[in-house]
């Protein structure tokens, strides 16, 4: 029974790595714009939910605060700065993002200082659910997974049900001709990071409530959610979530011949995966 | 109208010069000098010998790497193992640490080279990780507290505290003149001409016969190789050794990533001012903790904004100067260069 168990919380710490990953996958889908700083915001994220559990909040009400507050960072960081980044190549917008990240990691290492943080969500954490032959699952982990693929679904439906959805993938497909048409690029990609933004700030809040964080937390998730879009295939969402599956199964299989062994054993598979399958377990645009 | 290749200009062989006595001048500071200077000119030397080499990957290979703290660790690894288990000479080891590390990005391109633009970025830094993850697990070299030299290896260099200072100095004036040597000559050969194609436009380099992905792949070998070698340098000046010290995303990647940016990235010139910014910028800010890197950090992406060729950049272009001669510039018979025609 300890292998089925171990599979299953590596696969429910798959939907925590998913919800890394969304963000990176949706600015590369619709602008080509890899984040590097993609792993520093969802710390940073996870310091506003700091802020605002100071002010006495209940660490998980603090989404109400920090999404909006996420959103409107990652609309103004897109407008006023990244747009200005992707017409000139490959350089310029992975310099920058390369720079926001090392300028946001020492900005809270000012701050907040170099110790670690973690926020605490009362009884749900230690709440479970027998399953039955003495697999117990926590109550927490099921709902970042739950998370995940609500989350998943709801972006589904606004790619393919909406009118903002069409806009977002024609300009996906071609900026060019999507301006021709009169859609306002440079709007559409502010919202598009400011979407990126929301799922952000699930990551991060549901993050800190899971394991501590400190500034130099982010580099670290940038690299688990970029291994999950690649396990899973660029482009494709559900992949995504299944890519932050193998992960997490990956490092569980690890922590259980020893904790040194735990985020070595994703890097592994994933690194296995790129040689095997570069192109991810279920790719759909290519780069 | 005849017209002829020429690839000096008057700038260029006047820097040669200058060059040339300015690097005299530094090799005979352990006479004069102080050790403190030294140790400083050192550091900067290796830091220039590491902003040149991740400028000839990312500025001329469009190799973006966030990875070069795998060479630097695989190679300074190389030199504890190899001094210490089969007591080869320091300065020996120093050259099989490069050959070594070179060895070893054999098999890492044949992963990271799968991924293209920033995605490669990231999966060197994976990379790194997962190699600075590794050697924490292994007994022999230490595991996750790391190596020190012993004192029997380092007398080895030199008998003395001051003639070790003295050729430790010598050997860092020596990685950079090595490094831009190779640099240099690698530009100005047909792999120098081919990797210009590339960057302009890699579909057009490879309709017209250019093997983008060997021209790649050498590229990536050659900074390996070198990187490696620095990187056990700088540990053979540091005595100790740790997983965290020599895969260091900051102190060799992210530092160097600055300077080059700063500098003007894809110029000879180009990390030279870069890292004279730096270390200017250390200095000033030296008692405001992790500020500098956040003044760094903003300096640099105003500058992928605003002025993406960097300080130099905005120099050679305002005096139409550019000191290293790897350009070629059509000259008429007559004797007058042409405007714009350096590539």
């Amino acid at each position: 029974m300890d292998n089925v168990n171990i599979l299953i919380q590596g696969g429910l710490l798959g939907g925590l790595y998913a919800l890394f990953a969304i963000g990176l996958s949706l600015s590369f889908g619709i602008m080509r714009l890899v984040n590097i700083a993609h792993g520093d915001l969802i710390v940073l994220a996870a310091y506003v939910g700091l802020i605002a559990v100071g002010a006495g909040m209940p660490a998980l009400w603090t989404l109400v605060v920090v999404i909006p507050v996420m959103f409107v960072l990652g609309y103004a960081l897109q407008r006023g700065l990244l747009n200005f980044t992707l017409s000139g190549g490959l350089l310029p917008p992975l310099l920058v993002t390369f720079g926001i990240s090392i300028i946001i990691e020492n900005a809270l290492l000012e701050a907040f200082g170099p110790q670690t943080y973690r926020l605490q969500a009362g009884a749900i954490e230690t709440q479970s659910v027998q399953l039955g032959g003495g697999i117990a699952v926590g109550v927490y982990p099921l709902l970042v997974f739950a998370t995940a693929i609500v989350g998943i679904a709801a972006l589904q439906l606004l790619f393919y049900r909406t009118r903002l959805g069409r806009a977002f993938r024609a300009v996906s497909d071609d900026a060019g001709t999507a301006e021709l048409m009169g859609i306002n690029n440079r709007h559409l990609y502010a919202l598009a990071m400011a979407i990126a933004m929301i799922f952000t700030a699930l990551a991060g809040i549901l993050m800190a409530i899971r394991t501590t964080f400190d500034p130099a937390a982010g580099p670290i998730r940038l690299i688990f959610a970029f291994e999950a879009v690649i396990i899973g295939g660029l482009g494709n969402l559900w992949g995504t979530l299944i890519g932050g599956m193998v992960l997490g199964i990956a490092q569980a299989l690890g922590a259980a011949l020893s904790p040194t062994w735990q985020i070595l054993a994703g890097h592994i598979a994933f690194l296995i995966i790129l040689v095997v399958r570069p192109n991810g377990l279920f790719p759909r645009t290519r780069d | 109208m005849a017209v002829t290749v020429e690839r000096s200009t008057r700038a260029s062989r006047g820097f040669a010069l200058i060059l040339c006595a300015g690097l005299i001048a530094l090799a005979t500071i352990p006479f004069w000098g102080e050790a403190g200077t030294m140790r400083l000119i050192a550091e900067m030397s290796y830091y220039l010998a590491l902003a040149q080499l991740w400028n000839l990957l990312a500025g001329y290979a469009g190799l973006v790497s966030v990875g070069q703290q795998a060479f630097v660790g695989l190679g300074a690894y190389s030199l504890f193992y190899l001094t210490s288990q089969f007591d080869i000479h320091p300065l020996l080891a120093l050259l099989l640490a490069g050959i070594v590390t070179a060895a070893i990005s054999l098999p890492m391109a044949l992963v990271v080279f799968r991924l293209r633009g920033a995605y490669f970025a990231v999966g060197t830094w994976v990379l790194a990780e997962t190699f600075q993850l590794g050697v924490s697990l292994i007994r022999p070299l230490g595991g996750g507290s790391g190596m020190t030299l012993t004192p029997a290896i380092v007398r080895q260099i030199a008998p003395d505290r001051a003639g070790r200072e003295m050729i430790v100095y010598w050997i860092a004036l020596a990685i950079v003149v090595l490094v831009f040597a190779i640099v240099y000559f690698l530009l100005r050969s047909r792999h120098g001409l081919a990797l210009t194609a590339i960057r302009d436009s890699e579909a057009a380099s490879e309709s017209l016969g250019v093997d983008t992905l060997r021209t790649k792949l050498m590229i990536y070998v050659v900074t390996a190789a070198c990187t490696g070698f620095t990187g056990a340098f700088i540990f053979l000046q540091k005595l100790r050794l740790s997983p965290e010290a020599g895969f260091s995303v900051n102190d060799w990647t992210v530092v160097v990533i600055f300077m080059v940016v700063i500098g003007g990235i894809g110029t000879l010139e180009g990390p030279i001012l870069g890292m004279l910014v730096y270390f200017a910028l250390r200095e000033v800010l030296a008692n405001y903790g992790s500020w500098y890197l956040i003044v760094l950090g903003v300096v640099a992406v105003a500058i992928m904004l605003k002025a993406q060729d960097g300080l130099w950049g905005l120099i050679a272009k305002r005096f139409n100067l550019h000191l290293f001669a790897i350009r070629r510039h059509l000259v008429r018979s007559s004797g007058t260069t042409t405007g714009a025609s350096g590539f």
